[in-house]
């Protein structure tokens, strides 16, 4: 019987199968981080269990840490969240890539760049942009605390199989529209539960075309579209990236990894419960405008109006939005100031990233009313780019260079977004008060972001960015 | 954790879709290294004005509601971040039960693991469930997780479906960790078939 890839990862792992019970999944990596994990332990130690399979686990601090003077964190809860997974993980033997390491990072970053996210992986972490694994061929989603500590005692988990959902993008991107673009589009279209208790499978021309930071991308910000995981069938592209990481296997046993992991794409005609299919031409450097990431448009659109209300749910909704993002309706999405902007998150913080945004800051300013800050997402991304000399393309342009780690994305550090001021953000949710009390945030690409650093407002990027060097840098392939 | 059997009380209506976890319980409150005490910091930006005064118009906020322990709300209630921090302020406040047309995935698995009952019911039945609510209130709803129902004070019943594995794991307030561990020798067979590494 023909399998679609989902079906052969959760089919692959099954420890127990039993009628009217979920099925016990085994786990073959868990990421941990230090906002989630520290009640899981304590649950551990309350009741005197171990970690059964502690080289399965690999734990990195990112979501509470600064990104200047990293190593000085002054705010007394943070540091004992940092100092606790330290000791979590030296009393039960977890390997930890701390503050002074040169593979911390963003957890979703350093998961890939590090060769410990694989094809054929089961990958969970208690953060919801676990997602962003699947973009290996890895089952891969976000889990609570309770189940944290699930995994730890047992590296299992009971899990329903979800439903299965083939989205399928053909066709060719148009310039200036990147992989960030393609999943605002299809979370403004088709809703933020559309995914609901679903796996999506990210397929069609588009998504081989894509390289694996893209994917990565696209399938980070799938939980938006409320997914349980998503995943894309591993190609040349995915073998390519994963060769000669730290922890992939090597020489013969890559070969021999690479043999198996071809087989794990979904084969012609498997069946998936709900197919979406996607004419990628169709697609525009989009913005979010409201407190949803489906309140998203593409740049040259304007903000919806009471009037354009179908319903009186949907009535109340838009005006919560509108007021909390100060507008009144009918303005034009290029007509919108920004004051800040941040180009990172574990959405759009990679080499790729980096550099295409690079491309259209270089020789020109940060405008003087606008705070523009990049945090690679990881050490090794930063060590990266500085050997680019892209940090003195941001710093002569007007950016701050920062240290890695979550930062404003969700502000859990000093770097927030004060109240009723604008950021355009290359992160991946935009609920009200997500990077401060107040905080209005706007979703969007890193190039679309450093655009709107140049001009101190939404613009779009085509219009700065030279036709040439767009086409060759989106298949940059790292 | 106590077993959840039946369980009556006052319903809070929340008449909001898309509810996510930064606003049931902002960034600041995840910093801290234990379970309780997250429930003073539930729906805190709602709650509370910038200056620190409560904020009259916010549902929970007008004195009918005060006591409730169920929330009766919209679509995809608990989407966003799987801050687990979400139930855990849920709980603490008082709350047992969550009604709503949709839950998110990991939220709904967090509520379960932390003996909260979420379900789900139709946008109809949730309007008619409503029939008697005064204001944001609702003052009595009786929910019985083993007849899989929900009672309101017109004694109108509404069905609704729940996983039989999750059901009996809430009805026995069973130890997750503790069942699992006596699959051991099924782990370990998997293990050893599969060279895990």
């Amino acid at each position: 019987m023909s399998k679609t890839i989902i079906d052969k990862l959760w089919d692959s792992h099954i420890v127990v199968e039993e009628e009217n019970k979920p099925d016990l999944l085994y786990i073959d990596l868990h990421l941990i981080h230090e906002v989630t994990s520290p009640q899981a332990f304590a649950g551990l130690r309350e009741k005197n269990r171990t970690v059964r399979r502690p080289e399965l686990c690999f734990a990195t601090m990112d979501h509470n840490i600064p990104t200047v003077d990293r190593f000085n964190i002054k705010d007394e809860t943070s540091r004992l969240q940092v100092q606790t997974l330290e000791k979590n993980c030296a009393e039960f033997g977890i390997q930890l890539e701390g503050l002074n390491s040169e593979q911390q990072g963003i957890v979703h970053v350093i998961g890939p760049e590090l060769g410990l996210t694989l094809p054929g992986k089961t990958i969970v972490c208690g953060d919801s942009h676990t997602s962003t694994h699947g973009a290996f061929g890895a089952l891969s989603f976000g889990i609570g605390t309770s189940e944290v500590e699930h995994v730890l005692a047992t590296q299992t988990l009971w899990q329903n199989k979800p439903k299965q959902m083939n989205v399928k993008i053909e066709g060719e991107l148009g310039f200036g529209v990147t992989a960030k673009d393609v999943i605002l589009w299809f979370i403004a279209k088709y809703g933020t539960n559309v995914g609901t208790g679903h796996i999506i499978e990210f397929s069609g021309s588009t998504v081989r075309k894509f390289s694996m930071e893209e994917r990565m991308t696209l399938c980070n910000m799938s939980i938006e579209a409320g997914a349980k995981a998503s995943v894309v069938s591993p190609d040349e592209v995915t073998f390519s990236y994963i060769s000669g990481k730290r922890y992939a296997p090597k020489n013969q046993d890559f070969l021999e990894s690479c043999k198996r992991w071809r087989e794990l794409a979904s084969d012609e005609n498997a069946r998936f419960d709900q197919t979406i299919e996607i004419d990628a031409s169709e697609i525009e450097p989009m913005v979010t405008w409201g407190t949803t990431p489906s309140m998203c448009l593409p740049i040259s659109g304007v903000i919806p109006a009471e009037e354009n209300s179908s319903s009186i749910e949907e009535k109340q909704s838009l005006l919560n939005a509108l007021h909390y993002m100060g507008f009144k309706g009918n303005e034009k999405i290029e007509h919108i100031p920004v004051q800040h902007v941040f180009i990172g998150s574990c959405t759009n913080s990679r080499l790729s990233d980096l550099l295409q945004a690079s491309k259209v800051v270089e020789g020109r300013n940060v405008h003087p009313e606008v705070r523009a800050i990049v945090v690679p997402g990881s050490q090794a991304v930063k060590k990266e780019a500085e050997n680019l000399g892209l940090h003195q393309i941001f710093i002569d342009a007007g950016f701050e260079w920062r240290e890695s780690g979550c930062s404003m994305c969700l502000g859990m550090n000093d770097d927030i977004v004060p109240e009723g001021e604008r950021c355009a953000s290359t992160s991946n949710r935009n609920f009200a008060g997500r990077q401060g009390k107040g905080a209005r945030t706007h979703l969007v690409s890193p190039i679309m972001a450093a655009a709107a650093a140049l001009n101190g407002k939404f613009t779009d990027v085509r219009s700065i960015l030279p036709k040439k060097e767009q086409e060759v840098d989106r298949y940059a392939g790292v | 954790m106590p077993g959840f059997k039946t369980y009556s009380g006052s319903a809070a209506v929340l008449d909001r879709d898309h509810v996510d976890t930064d606003q049931i319980i902002p960034k600041q409150f995840l910093k801290k290294i234990d379970k309780a005490g997250y429930g003073e910091f539930l729906f805190f930006d709602w709650r509370y004005h910038s200056n620190g005064e409560e904020n009259e118009d916010f549902e929970l906020n007008s004195p009918e509601t005060k006591e409730v322990s169920i929330l009766v709300t919209g679509k995809n209630f608990g989407c966003g971040s799987s801050r687990e921090h979400a139930p855990w302020a849920l709980k603490d406040y008082g709350f047992q039960v969550i009604i709503a047309e949709s839950f998110a995935d990991i939220f709904f698995n967090n509520c379960v693991k932390n003996g909260i009952l979420p379900i789900r019911l139709s946008k109809d039945e949730l309007r008619n469930l409503q029939s008697e609510r005064a204001g944001n209130l609702i003052r009595t709803l009786r929910v019985d997780l083993e007849q899989q129902l929900v009672e309101n004070e017109t004694k109108e019943v509404f069905r609704f479906e729940f996983d039989p594995y999750w059901k009996k794991m809430l009805l026995n307030g069973w130890d997750e960790i503790s069942v699992t561990l006596q699959q051991e020798a099924l782990i370990k067979e998997y293990e050893d078939e599969r060279i895990v590494n």
